[in-house]
């Protein structure tokens, strides 16, 4: 599982994230984006730019590849098991979405096979999250602050974790992308192997 | 706030239920939180000790969370260790099990949902176009709002009722697994500095007229019109453990059932389901859906977006 999380700014960085991932990608690939309840438009904006199938999570929905997943506004996105789930839980941090609520729970449920990537943002949330995924052997990126449209949030992403990747934008996808493909290679040598979900 | 425990009633569960707000952790408590649960847990030790936890609190109080979504229990138990300091959940299942003093904290924890009148104002101007003029043929109206929590959302609807002429002939049941919500919602009081943010949602939710005239700005409360209390039932009821009590033309059971694991959603469809007549109306939460629970060939759908359903078949 690839989580990503982004606020100020995230649609132009997520838009390029999901432009660059080609049709076979089959890792499933989440994206947190905090706005406000009633922006509706956001999944149609990503779907412009990709192949992949965009689709805002309901409750229980299974998780498979081949899917960019998008949090719905004013829940909390978890996971649980092969499948989402959602919450009204009060906000953390002032988010519904949270992105460290989904990150925790990617990092508990996913363990080595979790990657979590942090987008530009005004805001520190993330950082707690990604702390965790590193924690439990997870991929810790970060989008470059210097190439960032706010460079509050993977600052505080760095801060919590100094060994994760720090990319420039245009190099996120294609990292991304051979990430899924050692995976895929690693795949066939792992012991556990069977139906589970894998990152 | 407090609440009773019987440890006799073996039979009593409880469900997610919709409440009074609580205190908003500070970031202090959440950094704590995302620090004790990321470092040094074993995630199946985690697993085994929530069990464990759950078993024991069935066991010993009767409440029944085992059927829970893991992924959100797992968030709440953790935040109640950390407010008290502990380090395991052995040591929270130690204090549960000795002290039911603790017991009461974390099952508020664990039952608690954040609700708000009129909240998704889609919902309330889609049930006016879409459900209202079927309501209007029926010589009685019966709606169930299962998870009422502290009751906003039920005077909500009686408002809504009222103001379609419907009101008279109407009765809404609404129920919560919490005693100490359903007493909070009898009451009719609610906080007053959210009464500008209702006002909003009642406009948007296509109120007719002044949001103002249905409450009284008391002391520290606005106390709601005791007229859009008559029709209202408020009582306690386990979705978890009890039967359908009645049958019903409405539904109403929003941000309810996320909390609940998929075989437990499916037994409270089939519950739901056994309590509608033909052509009765489900309405759920924005994002919950008929399509994982195995009934979703059993109803139409009035309004995708808003997530009111009819049963069909």
């Amino acid at each position: 599982m690839i989580a990503v999380g982004a606020s100020w700014g995230g649609l132009k960085a997520l838009r390029a994230v999901a432009h660059g991932l080609p049709s076979h990608f089959r890792v499933p690939i989440t994206f947190v984006q905090h706005r406000s309840k009633e922006s509706a438009a956001l999944r149609d904006l990503l779907q412009d730019c990709t192949s992949l199938i965009v689709c805002e999570v309901e409750d229980k929905q299974p998780i498979m590849g081949g899917y960019i997943y998008l949090a719905p506004p004013d829940y909390h996105l978890l996971v649980d098991g092969d499948a989402f789930s959602l919450s009204v839980d009060e906000p953390v941090r002032y988010s519904r979405p949270s992105i460290d609520v989904f990150f925790e729970s990617v990092a508990e449920r996913f363990g080595p096979e979790a990657v979590g990537v942090v987008l530009t943002g005004a805001n520190e949330d993330g950082a707690a999250g990604l702390r965790q995924i590193a924690a439990r052997g997870g991929q810790a990126i970060v989008q470059d602050p210097r190439t960032a449209e706010s460079p509050i949030m993977p600052r505080s992403a760095l801060r919590a974790v100094p060994s994760a990747l720090s990319l420039p934008l245009e190099r996120m996808t294609p990292y991304l992308i051979s990430l899924a493909t050692d995976a895929e290679n690693a795949r066939p040598r792992r012991a556990s192997g069977g139906d589970e979900v894998r990152a | 706030m407090a609440v009773q425990i019987e440890p006799g009633s073996k039979d009593r569960g409880i469900e997610a239920s919709k409440a009074v707000e609580v205190a908003t952790p500070t970031v202090a408590d959440i950094t704590a939180a995302a620090e004790t649960s990321a470092h040094g847990y074993d995630p199946n030790l985690e697993r085994i000790e929530i069990q464990l936890l759950l078993e024991g609190i069935y066991r010993h109080y009767g409440f029944d969370f085992r059927a829970y979504a893991y992924a959100s229990l797992r968030r709440r138990i953790w935040k109640r260790i950390d407010s008290d300091h502990l380090r395991t959940i052995s040591a929270l299942q130690d204090r549960v099990l000795h002290d039911s003093a603790m017991m009461e904290r974390l099952l508020l924890d664990l039952s608690i949902n954040v609700t708000a009148m009129f909240r998704d104002p889609g919902f309330y101007a889609a049930f006016r176009r879409d459900v209202v003029p079927a309501l209007r043929t029926y010589p009685f109206i019966r709606i169930w709002h299962a998870g009422c929590s502290t009751g906003e959302e039920a005077y909500s609807m009686a408002i809504l009722l009222e103001e379609e002429d419907l009101y008279d002939r109407a009765r809404i049941y609404a129920t919560d697994i919490n005693e100490v919500v359903i007493q909070k919602a009898k009451e009719g009081i609610f906080p007053l500095d959210r009464m500008q943010e209702y006002t909003q949602n009642y406009l948007r939710a296509g109120g007719t007229r002044s949001f103002s005239e249905y409450y009284t700005a008391m002391y520290d409360g606005a106390l709601f019109a005791p007229r859009l209390m008559r029709n209202i039932v408020f009582s306690q009821h386990n979705l978890v453990t009890d039967r359908s009590f009645a049958e019903c033309n409405v539904i109403l059971c929003r941000n309810v059932l996320i909390y609940f694991d998929r075989n437990l959603q499916q037994r409270v469809h089939k519950l739901f389901y056994e309590s509608l007549p033909m052509y009765g109306y489900l309405a759920l939460g924005s994002k919950e859906s008929l399509r994982f629970t195995g009934f979703e060939d059993n109803y139409e759908a009035v309004d995708r977006r808003e997530k009111i359903y009819r049963k069909i078949q």
